[in-house]
């Protein structure tokens, strides 16, 4: 092994003096960059067990809960992260082959993907915490997730309106869902009380089953862990970027574009297993 | 192979604050890691002096007892987080490893200086709740659902620990690409230095278990601030879940403490054998056995937290076989001793210490994982004489053993001998008075962390008092005997002890990048051509005598490291 000055032998000058060659250095950093995936998969390993042990004990629950969330919105953001990883893949050899181009465009399309897959994520949480379907005792309902209004301490714009709608379609439509039928039933109770004003069941009358926030503090946990990974995706391949414009990438050097994929198709396997346990089943 | 230029040493190769905080050195990278981990360490002594003297008398002593809880709480999380654990991988073994590959530098030096300023930037963390009035009194476990109402600022510190992981996490990533990518290209798995193959088996642990502890700490946090809900049992968390995911990594951490220590305990016993190691496969595949095996036995920490009968049983059997590479490293040691031409210079006094105390360590790890009987034991004081045993007298001692073995490496400089053999001993025999009463308070049920107890304890308890106050300040004397020798020590040679691995071609202390040429390998663990020169100061391989005797190699910082003896 050599170890002295490289200047000499005409290489990339990204290539750090205390490696052989281009080689020593790629094959040095491929070996960290997979050391590193593991220590990530590990990193999620900890929300994926608690999913399981919760799930375990709570089956119904989980079955329950998962229908609060979008199927589409989640279907959505799966196809947005194969495309980025198709790119970012593609990027890589784009890279191999001096093609600054395709290597400027895949990269280019990596970040709007990962930005379009936050934006989308963003829409879904502020939905979430419009319906009031927070972690933990914050989890407050004012829906089932068929819509059917229930008690909520603190009743978000909007739900006014859709309140009243289900009171009357309960009182038009008395073989309504059994979730309308109880609404429809503490109704007529509650407008005695106080003329003008709803009372909706709360939610365990409603069927929420107990520890439905529970599913929630796993599904905030792990979509935030893996958003924040995808948020610090979306800088590196900015990073890139730039620099693939700056034309520092060559078949002598691409090893950042390759390590940058890797992790990117690690985000986005992790995601591929999220959707099914969390949306799906 | 291209030549080296011969450059001053790795101290005088650059000049000023920046060429320090911006070095990609490894050698002055774990220099910096030194640094703070004795800082941490007197620190964290002085906390333990503190709750010692505090149980020198039944009631209060010195304290009350919010106090104690915030000193044991603070001893723990700094001796474990910023002493044991950093202190033989990244400080010694950032400063040794490459050179024992014949590498210029680690595979990853921006990365290695990240994690550097990671343990900084923990170590703040951690110690602003000292500063703030309201220092964190949870235990360094954190166990919910304590560490969830607790008052104290347990914030920082959980965060703190957080950032010392990924610190860790870094350093062995870099080991292991540094120990596939990086070794002397002559140098095959079975020729690497058993401390090399420690190293590596530490760094499969940091990688592997550090994550794990990063998403509890990140949950706890979440947790505390946000209510999550996974661990908080009025939110339907699982507070038992926090022990799982903890002692996940907390277990294989203990590895983290004692394999790097076997590595320089392996090391330090051939060299002052001067005698070929015996068993070197053994050592080096128990080595990766001991880390393999410890990801399975988490749960005998929680024996009495409600998991399931069978469970128990599995992890004490388990348990059991945590046993079998020790004991054979134990046993290897001990026939590399026997018919060796022993020295006992400071190190290997060091050295035999950390032997018969790791003995004492493990096997009562043996009564502890016994089912019946720790039950009775558990959260006693024999817990905390064993795992001192462990941490501490294995530990520590091996990280003391290995700082005055390459004291005259890193430095260029020789300590005075007399004065560190007698700290040694005196070390050994202030351990022993400390903890050996302490398994005879666990056995007779005086539980731990308690601030007050019996009288009928108190004896036991002024017994290890006083060996805490002799261990202190043995220690104390042995690193101002290392500082000392900074200004007063005799130069070093190149190879005072006669070892055999790489590190010693080099001269004391090293050039910029570790060689002045590239190294020839010499035979490992072979001590038949290695002969004292009085000259010199230190051993030479004999078939370079005739050419190189005239030019001493090896001198102090900003000699010419030209002449390097072995090479001719």
């Amino acid at each position: 092994m050599s170890h002295s000055a490289h200047e000499d032998s005409g290489q990339s000058p990204f290539i750090a003096h205390h490696y052989d060659n281009a080689r020593h250095q790629f094959e040095a950093g491929k070996l960290g960059i997979w050391l590193f995936l593991v220590t990530e998969i590990l990193f999620f390993s900890g929300l994926f067990v608690a999913y399981i042990i919760y799930r375990y004990h709570h089956p119904e629950m989980f079955e329950y809960a998962n229908r609060y969330l979008s199927v589409k919105a989640g279907a959505i953001n799966t196809c947005v992260l194969i495309i980025s990883s198709l790119t970012a893949a593609w990027a890589v050899r784009a890279a191999q082959l001096r093609q600054r181009k395709t290597l400027i465009t895949c990269l280019a399309i990596t970040v709007v993907c990962a930005f379009a897959f936050l934006g989308i994520k963003a829409k879904e949480y502020a939905h979430k915490f419009h319906m009031g379907t927070y972690w933990g005792e914050d989890f407050d309902p004012c829906e089932t997730p068929d819509l059917t209004p229930i008690d909520c301490a603190e009743r978000h714009e909007g739900h006014e309106a859709a309140a009243g709608k289900a009171e009357a379609t309960a009182a038009a439509d008395t073989t309504a869902k059994p979730g309308a039928e109880a609404a429809a039933g503490t109704g007529e109770a509650a407008a005695t009380a106080k003329p003008g004003e709803v009372k909706l069941p709360d939610r365990v009358a409603a069927g929420v089953p107990p520890h439905t926030s529970y599913f929630f503090s796993l599904y905030f946990g792990m979509t935030g862990l893996h958003g924040i990974h995808v948020l610090i995706g979306a800088g590196v391949f900015i990073w890139l970027l730039i620099r693939a414009i700056k034309g520092h990438f060559s078949p002598d050097y691409f090893g950042p574009v390759e390590y940058a994929a890797l992790y990117w198709h690690l985000v986005d396997i992790i995601w591929i297993f999220l959707f099914p346990l969390l949306y799906l089943i | 192979m291209s030549t080296f230029a011969p450059g001053p040493s790795f101290f005088r190769a650059s000049h000023g604050l920046r060429s320090w905080l911006f070095t990609l050195d490894h050698k002055r990278i774990g220099l910096m890691y030194l640094c703070g981990i004795i800082i941490a360490f007197l620190l964290g002594g002085l906390f333990a002096l503190g709750i010692r003297v505090e149980l020198f008398f039944p009631g209060e002593t010195i304290v009350g007892p919010d106090t104690y809880n915030r000193m044991f709480t603070l001893h723990g999380a700094i001796m474990v987080f910023l002493v044991i654990i950093p202190g033989l991988p990244a400080a010694l073994g950032n400063f040794i490893l490459p050179m024992q590959l014949g590498a210029p530098d680690v595979a990853f030096p921006r990365i290695n200086l990240t994690s550097l300023y990671l343990w900084y930037i923990g170590a703040a963390l951690l110690l602003v709740s000292l500063f703030s009035g309201n220092a964190v009194d949870t235990g360094w476990t954190f166990y919910t659902p304590y560490s969830l109402n607790s008052p104290a600022s347990v914030i920082p510190v959980v965060a703190g620990v957080f950032i010392l992981g990924f610190s860790s996490i870094f350093t062995g990533l870099n080991f292991i690409t540094t120990v596939h990518k990086f070794r002397h290209p002559k140098m095959t798995w079975f020729k690497m230095p058993l401390n090399v193959w420690a190293l590596y088996a530490t760094a499969v642990i940091q990688v592997l278990a550090t994550p794990v502890l990063g998403i509890t700490l990140l949950l706890l946090l979440a947790e505390r601030i946000m209510g999550i809900g996974i661990f908080d049992p009025t939110l339907g968390g699982d507070p038992v879940l926090f022990q799982h995911f903890f002692w996940f990594y907390s277990h294989p951490a203990v590895y983290i403490m004692i394999l790097p220590a076997m590595g320089v305990i392996s090391e330090l016993v051939t060299t002052f054998s001067h005698k070929p190691i015996f068993g070197y496969r053994f050592i080096a595949y128990s080595s990766i056995g001991l880390a393999l095996l410890s990801f399975l036995v988490w749960g005998h920490h929680m024996f009495v937290s409600g998991q399931s009968p069978l469970a128990t049983m599995i992890f004490s059997a388990l348990t059991f076989t945590v046993a079998i590479p020790s004991a054979i490293k134990v046993f290897n040691w001990v026939a590399t001793l026997y018919k060796g031409a022993i020295t006992f210079q400071t190190p290997m006094l060091y050295t035999l210490a950390f032997i018969l105390l790791f003995t004492i360590g493990g096997l009562t790890g043996i009564t502890l994982g016994a089912l019946s009987v720790d039950v009775h034991l558990h959260d006693t004081y024999y817990v905390v004489a064993h795992f001192h045993y462990v941490m501490m007298g294995s530990g520590l001692i091996a990280f003391l053993a290995g700082l005055h073995y390459w004291w005259p490496k890193i430095t260029g400089r020789m300590y005075h001998e007399k004065t560190g053999q007698i700290c040694a001993i005196l070390v050994f025999i202030g351990f022993n008075l400390t903890f050996l009463p302490q398994f005879v308070l666990g056995a007779r049920g005086m539980a731990r962390r308690y601030w007050d107890y019996d009288p009928r304890f108190e004896t036991l308890h002024q017994l290890s008092t006083t060996g805490a106050v002799i261990l202190g300040f043995s220690l104390l004397v042995g690193f101002i005997n290392l500082v000392v020798s900074l200004k007063r020590g005799r130069k070093a040679p190149a190879n005072p002890w006669g070892a055999t691995t790489l590190e010693w071609e080099a001269p004391s202390p090293p050039p910029l990048y570790n060689f002045t040429a590239p190294p020839e390998l010499p035979p490992i663990y072979d001590y038949t051509n290695l002969v004292y020169d009085p000259d010199e100061g230190g051993y030479i391989r004999r078939p370079a005598q005739a050419t190189d005797t005239s030019a001493a190699g090896g001198e102090g910082p900003g000699s010419s490291p030209a002449g390097e003896p072995s090479r001719s």
